[in-house]
Order: structure tokens, then C-alpha cells, then sequence
């Protein structure tokens, strides 16, 4: 961070640079090495929960997605097996490298908003509610078929405005607190922000239970959480703004074992 | 041009105050604050400062890390050095994460229940400036 002060210095009068640093916080992403899922913060009986299928709340999800998986859909009358066969086999791996570019958007798209265009297209149904229950429990079943897989963000040149977007809105100061994510989550993770041990926001768990909420939730509802804790206006539901901040999250994680459903305080 | 004048307008709801090198020197609302009043601004939670700081709240269990022990302020600061560190500590460091309480403009995505409001007011603020110098060892 010092040292892009610095050489910024040499480029920039004082003044432009005051400005530049009142909205893009400088910051330095976090050493390869160095980085752990937010599994590393919790407390003993939290990660208990996590690791015991039989006591891990978001299991039940995964057991309702597992179900929606197999149950015909829409006018074509098809489930998702019918095209994809065995989620254990056709699905492994495929939560790790979301969002993944869509040609016939031109952008990418996460794995809930996938999901709904196979239910559109390709099932003729309804598209699922945002955090709707259905929606949850399909994305924690695709999820679960990457658990222990690391995460593998595509090297697609598409995605790359995308992600250069993520990773400034990642530096963006926000809200009346005016707080960029990078303050918190590059600088300042492992410190204690009052009772919270700031993690390294890490997207590898989701969709995940919270405790928090007591039910199980999607990494944008978490993001939301973040906004409005900072006192910012959120985007909405499946905004391409958290789309890129998604993309962003899974390149900064790549590598780290997916661990969906996790479990977070 | 309307986004200027609606700033303008937000950023006139606040008292004026002077910055003189480091500091505001003279009270935003006149008169002293009350530093029993400004002890309670600063441990309720929702004015957020023991997200950051700890300090002498034996009652309070949990308080954060990020920043300073507020413990000995009152002897390393002045009452308008303090000032100007709630007003808009950003004045004195662009980088600084403590947020401006006193400050209404220069901001992304304020939500709406926030927008156009310092996170304290005035009075508040001379309670916590008021405090934060009876914190002297
Ligand atoms: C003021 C500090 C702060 C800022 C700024 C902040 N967060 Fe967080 N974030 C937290 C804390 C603390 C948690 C842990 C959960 C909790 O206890 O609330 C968290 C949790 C998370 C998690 C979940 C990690 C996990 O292991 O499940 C993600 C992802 C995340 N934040 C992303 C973001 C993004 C993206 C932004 C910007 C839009 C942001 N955060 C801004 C403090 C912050
Ligand atoms: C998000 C973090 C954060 C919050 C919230 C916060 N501060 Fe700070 N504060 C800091 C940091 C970091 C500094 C160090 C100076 C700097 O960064 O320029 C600081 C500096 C100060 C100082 C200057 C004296 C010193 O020891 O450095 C005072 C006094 C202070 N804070 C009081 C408060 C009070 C009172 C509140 C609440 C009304 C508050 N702070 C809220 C992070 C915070």
C-alpha cells in the first residue's frame, strides 16, 4: 500500500491523489499463501456443525435439492436429471468455477441465475424467486458436488472487464461509513470488529446456513449484509454489480477447498 | 448541476466550523458539551465507535480491535484536535478507515434511511469531544 502511495506520488499532484484516495482505497490482496476460508475463524462447535452432515442445518437444503433435482418441471415436462443424469458425476466441479460467461448474455452469470435459465429454456418454467427457498436448495445440491474441490476460476478472457470491475467495486469506499470491502477484508481480517472476527471474505462455503439468519442463504444476501452494515443502498437481487463482486471473490479464492454447505456465525 | 446544489443543500444543514491547522477550535453548537452524555454516545452501539476502538468500558464485553485504546485521549489531544478527528478524520488522513460523523457529502450509495444526515450531530459531538478530554491516564 506504501509503496503505490509512494510511487503514486511521483505521477499525481497532491491534490488529484487526496481525491483518488477519499473514493479507491489503495490496499494490497492478500499473499497467496496466506489465505484461509472463513472455516478458519469459527468457533469449535461451529465448525463441529459444519464438518457432521447429520447436524449441519444446510444438509436439509441439499436433501430438498437433491429432490427438485429428479421432479419433472414446466411445460417440457423434464427435470434436471433427465439432461444432466447423475448430479455426482455431471455436477462435480461445476460450483467451483462460477460465474462462468454466458455468450448468449454477454456477460457472466452465477450459479442461481444458471440455474434459472435451464429452468426457463430448457425446462419452460417459471424462473425461481431470488433466495427463494427452491432456488437455495437446488444451488446448495449443485454446490455440494464441489465440496473439497478447489476453487477454479475459468481463465476466460470474457470474463475479464467483469472481473476488473469486481475487484474495483471491491475498492470502492461505500455508505455513510464509507468503508471500501478491501478496509476490512484485505486489511484488517483476523482483527476483532467489536465481537466479529473480520474474515478474509472468502465466497468458497455458499450458498451456506447462517446462524445469524437461521436459515440458509445465498453469498449475495451475504453482500447485502456487508452494504448495509456499512450503511449503503444494496444493489438488487442478481444486479450484474454483485455478479462482477461474486467473480472477484472467486478469483481472490482460488484454490481454497469449496465447502458448500458451510456453516458462518 | 442538481446533484452540486442538492450537496450544497444537505452540506448547509450542518453548522459551519473552521479547521485551523489540526483542529476546529471552537465548539460547533457554542457551548461545552456534557461528558456523561458523550460517555453513553460512545458505548451505545449504533453510534459504532467500539467497533473500532476500546477503551476504559469495564461493563462493556465486547469492543473492537481494528483501531486505538481510547484510554489517555484527552492527554494526547486537544478538545478541537478531537473535534476535528470525529468531525471528518479524513481531513487529517485521506486513508484513515475511522468514518466522518460530521460530513453529509462525498460518498457512494449513502442508503436511503442515511442520506443527507451526519451519522451524529452536532450536540453529539461536542458530548463525545467533552468525554473523550476527561479521558487524561
Ligand atoms: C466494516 C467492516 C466490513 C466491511 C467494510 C465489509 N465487510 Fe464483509 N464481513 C465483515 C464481517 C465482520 C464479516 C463476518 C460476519 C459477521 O460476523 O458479520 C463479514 C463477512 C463477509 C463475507 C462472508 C465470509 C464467509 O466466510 O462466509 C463475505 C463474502 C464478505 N463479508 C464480503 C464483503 C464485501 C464484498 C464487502 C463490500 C461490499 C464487504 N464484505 C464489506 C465486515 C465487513
Ligand atoms: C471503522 C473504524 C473506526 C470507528 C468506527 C471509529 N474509529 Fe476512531 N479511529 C480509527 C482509526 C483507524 C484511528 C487512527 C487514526 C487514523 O486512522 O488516522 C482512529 C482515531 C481516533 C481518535 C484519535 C486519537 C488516537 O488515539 O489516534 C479518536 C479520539 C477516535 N478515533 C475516537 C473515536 C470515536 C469517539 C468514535 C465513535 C464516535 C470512533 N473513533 C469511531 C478507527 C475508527
Amino acid at each position: 500500500m506504501n509503496a503505490v502511495r509512494k510511487r503514486a506520488r511521483w505521477l499525481a499532484p497532491a491534490a488529484v491523489l487526496l481525491a483518488l484516495a477519499a473514493v479507491i482505497s489503495a490496499r494490497a490482496e492478500i499473499p497467496l499463501a496466506e489465505r484461509r476460508s472463513g472455516y478458519a475463524d469459527l468457533a469449535p462447535d461451529t465448525k463441529a456443525m459444519q464438518d457432521d452432515d447429520t447436524s449441519n442445518p444446510g444438509m436439509l437444503a441439499v436433501l430438498d435439492g437433491e429432490a427438485l433435482w429428479k421432479t419433472k418441471a414446466g411445460n417440457a415436462g423434464r427435470a434436471c436429471a433427465d439432461c444432466h443424469a447423475d448430479a455426482r458425476v455431471s455436477m462435480k466441479g461445476v460450483a467451483a468455477r462460477y460465474p462462468a460467461f454466458e455468450p448468449t448474455l454477454s456477460r457472466p452469470v452465477n450459479l442461481e441465475q444458471r440455474i434459472n435459465i435451464c429452468r426457463t429454456e430448457r425446462q419452460q418454467a417459471q424462473p425461481f424467486a431470488s433466495e427463494s427457498k427452491d432456488l437455495l436448495a437446488l444451488t446448495a445440491f449443485v454446490g455440494m458436488q464441489s465440496r473439497g474441490q478447489p476453487i477454479a476460476p475459468p481463465a476466460d478472457e470474457r470474463l475479464r472487464p467483469f472481473l476488473d470491475a469486481g475487484r474495483e467495486a471491491f475498492s470502492r469506499r461505500l455508505g455513510q461509513f464509507n468503508l471500501s470491502c478491501g478496509q476490512c477484508h484485505d486489511d484488517n481480517w483476523g482483527k476483532r470488529l467489536i465481537g466479529n472476527i473480520i474474515p478474509q471474505a472468502h465466497p468458497n462455503g455458499y450458498p451456506l446456513y447462517r446462524l445469524e439468519w437461521q436459515s440458509i442463504g445465498s453469498l449475495q444476501r451475504r453482500l447485502r449484509n456487508c452494504m448495509i452494515g456499512l450503511r449503503a443502498e444494496p444493489y438488487e437481487y442478481g444486479a450484474p454489480e454483485y455478479v462482477s463482486l461474486e467473480l472477484y471473490l472467486m478469483w481472490r479464492a482460488r484454490g481454497l477447498p469449496a465447502e458448500t454447505p458451510a456453516v458462518r456465525p | 448541476m442538481t446533484a452540486a446544489l442538492e450537496q450544497a443543500s444537505a452540506q448547509s444543514l450542518l453548522r459551519p466550523f473552521q479547521v485551523v491547522g489540526d483542529a476546529i477550535p471552537a465548539s460547533l453548537t457554542g457551548v461545552a458539551g456534557d461528558p456523561v452524555r458523550g460517555r453513553a454516545i460512545v458505548v451505545k452501539r449504533e453510534n459504532t465507535c467500539l467497533l473500532c476502538h476500546s477503551g476504559p468500558f469495564p461493563e462493556e464485553r465486547f469492543q473492537g480491535d481494528l483501531s486505538s485504546d481510547l484510554t489517555g485521549t484527552g492527554a494526547r489531544w486537544t478538545q478541537g484536535q478531537l473535534r476535528l478527528r470525529l468531525v471528518d478524520a479524513s481531513r487529517v488522513n485521506p486513508a484513515t478507515i475511522m468514518p466522518s460523523y460530521y460530513r453529509v457529502e462525498g460518498f457512494n450509495r449513502v442508503g436511503p434511511a442515511w442520506r443527507g444526515k451526519p451519522i451524529l450531530s452536532a450536540e453529539q459531538i461536542e458530548d463525545v469531544v467533552a468525554y473523550l478530554a476527561t479521558l487524561r491516564d
